[in-house]
């Protein structure tokens, strides 16, 4: 049993890990980012954020040869 | 339990250290005695952890502790400005995979690959010491500055430190690095897919795979990257076997093209790429060249632990005396521009600063980050040269050298690579080429199918011979898509500073959404590289051999620039004694640019003197020789030449430039007179503690 669930626990913390390499989990973060610096704000939707998200990301220097 | 922990401790301290430069030590003595006779891939392996295992251990420490005193108890920009955006305090091995996955592009593995040409000895200590005592430490510096500087780039720290002249040849030379950056790729990708239907089918279809993984991460799923990016690699090896479908239907003549059609391709595609918004085809490419380059890495780690394959090149070639057929030239300089990426890179200053620095929790993390993530990098490049040296070398030359030096004949390319000692028939390469799914692999220059016949067989080897072809163009296939991605990620880059330099004339050219801007900039760039890449098509010699090398000067100057403003605000931060750090290398660095570049200019020999081989030329038409369309041809070839000569010249002019200010500076801040100040945020202590 408990090895099952540390199992369980360490396949959660390597699945966290992909996401934020990723950035699967970006918009969650933001949730975070929001809820704690600007609680009066409305946040942006998921999908309005993620095409503000990608527009800052690939407009500038980030990939080398 | 403490004095357990108090006597694992005494163990490292005392025993693992030294046991781990023994074992470095008896690599290099294992590779150095078995001289003559092929050697085993893993002493270069075991060689080459070790000393990065002591580089980072030892070096990197004593930069950290000594040179830039790093302190943990400092707020980061991460941590000051955070954003939820740009400014994010990021767990430090996170930082590392986006950090190592924006250095890692297709140079380590093209440059090692061209290197080998000399033998795998000077490469691969030039790979080894220049990254523990160049790379590694310019990526950390670097870091650290930026850093230092609420994450500035490169471009505007050599303003602030080194005047407006220093920013202005940074600028620049940036600009002129991604024009040659992008049409040496362009030709490398080119030289794979010419009359291979597999692979240009292959590579074709990686269009429209972004783009439907582009719509669906946008509208079907918004921002559900890892599910897309499955998706995505699910259909990239689907087209792999598709193309070797279509090899064999009657749509094969639909993808049969040579050199300078592709190349025109590629044109075209660059511009469409660089202005379609970025959400449709760069940022789905993007998420999938990174998942396709990690993966490979890693697997091709494993496998080559696992399969400890036979080096079969030997250490040193008769090439080193500048006769090689793959680029001409010495082995100095020639090794040192030639290895960029993989040993040290100016472009990865780019990266650390500006991007990485705004995500670090904490500033003890910038060593661990920027020296560690390079080490990580010149692995792949150890890796490259491998792949590289497994090949039997007469395969290996007979792949990379061009028709005009081995002849275009078969019979008369494996006369002449078998007369240098490195025996291959035609029914070698005739049954590789079958093997690897292909009509033909002589002359395929540019390094890309070199690697991918090492990658395949290595992979082959590991996980079954049937599947050579498909291996074979899933290597292509991955190559082909972060070049691309480097292709309209760099043609956007550059359309940027256009604009912002038309900006400073006119400024509605400065509005980066503005289309007719948009369009005008693009077509510049565009023009620009497509230029170089059409002419590297038509060149007898090959392309490669002129462009590589261009490539490479125009790197080592920005690494340059970059060890130059890093030696400006060690000094100027009062730590004189210390500049040996970054001056050392950009010392070594000056000198093989600068020696690189005059053997370019004014070498007596055709194929590395640009001017001589232009001279040449004008005295063939002179003398009547030539008629008709072949005149047109060659005068078009002197041009290119003098062209080459000419931007040659500007790099050199743009690296003395900054070195001289940065001395003058340099000078200047300790004699006490005046001089751009250092400049740096002001001490804030963090809040954020680490568990």
């Amino acid at each position: 049993m408990t090895v099952l669930a540390q199992l369980q626990q360490s396949c959660a913390s390597v699945w966290s890990v992909v996401r934020e390499l990723s950035g699967d989990d970006a918009y969650e973060r933001y949730l975070q980012h929001q809820a704690l610096a600007h609680p009066h704000e409305q946040p942006l939707e998921r999908a309005a954020f993620f095409k503000a998200e990608q527009h800052r990301k690939w407009e500038g220097v980030r990939r080398c040869c | 339990m403490t004095t357990t922990t108090a006597s694992n401790h005494a163990v490292t301290r005392y025993l693992l250290w030294p046991l781990v430069a023994l074992a470095g030590a008896a690599a290099l003595g294992g590779i150095a005695f078995n001289r003559g006779e092929t050697i085993n891939s893993l002493w270069l392996i075991v060689a080459a952890v070790c000393i990065y295992a002591l580089g980072y251990r030892f070096y990197s420490a004593f930069i950290a502790a000594k040179v830039l005193s790093l302190d943990a108890t400092r707020a980061t920009p991460a941590e000051r400005l955070a954003d939820g955006r740009d400014f994010i305090p990021t767990n430090r091995w996170i930082v590392f995979g986006h950090h190592f996955a924006a250095i890692a592009g297709p140079g380590p593995l093209v440059g090692p690959t061209l290197a080998a040409q000399f033998g795998y000895l000077p490469g691969t200590l030039w790979i080894l010491i220049g990254a523990v005592f160049g790379g590694c430490v310019q990526d950390f510096v670097s870091l650290f500055c930026s850093l230092r500087r609420n994450g500035r780039s490169l471009g505007q720290m050599a303003r602030d430190e080194l005047g407006v002249i220093g920013g202005a040849a940074a600028l620049i030379g940036v600009l002129a690095i991604m024009i040659i950056l992008i049409a040496v790729l362009g030709l490398v990708v080119v030289n794979a897919m010419r009359h291979s239907p597999w692979a240009t089918s292959t590579v074709a279809a990686t269009i429209p795979i972004a783009m439907l993984i582009g719509l669906y991460m946008r509208n079907l799923r918004p921002g559900r990257v890892i599910e897309g990016s499955l998706i995505g690699f699910a259909l990239l090896m689907l087209a792999v076997f598709g193309g070797g479908w279509v090899d064999t239907s009657s749509l094969r003549s639909l993808f049969d093209y040579d050199g300078p059609a592709l190349a025109l391709m590629i044109v075209v595609y660059g511009f469409i790429a660089a202005v379609l918004p970025v959400w449709l085809l760069l940022a789905p490419r993007d998420y999938l060249s990174t998942f396709m380059k990690l993966g490979t890495i890693i697997a091709l780690a494993i496998a080559i632990v696992i399969l400890r394959p036979q080096i079969q090149m030997p250490a040193l070639t008769q090439f080193i005396d500048g006769t090689g057929p793959v680029f001409g030239g010495k082995v100095f300089p020639f090794v040192f521009i030639t290895i960029a990426c993989g040993a040290i890179s100016g472009f990865h200053a780019l990266i650390a600063s500006g991007t990485t620095p705004k995500l670090l929790m904490n500033e003890k993390d910038a060593r661990f980050i920027g020296y560690g993530a390079m080490i990580m990098e010149s692995f792949v490049a150890i890796m490259a040269m491998i792949a590289a040296c497994v090949l039997e070398p007469g395969i290996y030359f007979a792949i990379n050298s061009p028709a005009g030096i081995v002849g275009a004949e078969a019979v008369k390319a494996v006369a002449t690579v078998s007369s240098w000692g490195f025996p291959v028939t035609v029914e070698q390469m005739q049954t590789l080429a079958t093997q690897m799914g292909e009509t033909s692999l002589f002359a395929r220059t540019g390094g890309a199918p070199s690697l991918a016949v090492g990658l395949a067989s290595i992979f082959g080897s590991a996980f079954g011979n049937s599947l050579l072809a498909v291996w074979y163009h899933f290597a292509i296939m991955f190559e082909a898509l972060f070049i691309l991605t480097t292709v309209d990620a760099g043609t956007r880059v550059a359309r940027f500073m256009l604009q912002d330099m038309f900006g400073n004339v006119f400024p509605a050219m400065g509005r980066t959404s503005w289309y007719p801007s948009v369009f005008i900039c693009s077509a510049l760039v565009v023009a620009g590289w497509g230029y170089f890449l059409y002419n590297g098509t038509i060149d007898p010699l090959g392309g490669i051999n002129s462009l590589w090398p261009l490539f490479g000067i125009a790197n080592q100057m920005l690494a340059a620039i970059a060890l130059c403003v890093a030696t400006a605000i060690i000094i100027k931060s009062g730590k004189l004694r210390y500049a040996w750090v970054t001056a050392a290398p950009l010392v070594w660095l000056v000198i093989v640019t600068t020696a690189a570049a005059w053997e370019k200019l004014f070498s007596p020999e055709l194929r590395i003197g640009f001017l001589v081989h232009a001279d040449d030329l004008a005295a063939q038409i002179a003398s009547g020789k030539l008629t008709g369309a072949a005149v047109a041809q060659t005068d078009r070839l002197i041009f290119n030449d003098r062209l080459d000569a000419a931007l040659t010249a500007f790099f050199l002019l743009v690296s003395w430039i900054v070195v001289i200010e940065t001395a003058r500076i340099c000078l200047a801040f300790v004699q006490g007179r005046r001089c751009p100040a250092v400049t740096e945020t002001p001490y804030q202590a963090t809040q954020l503690m680490e568990g």
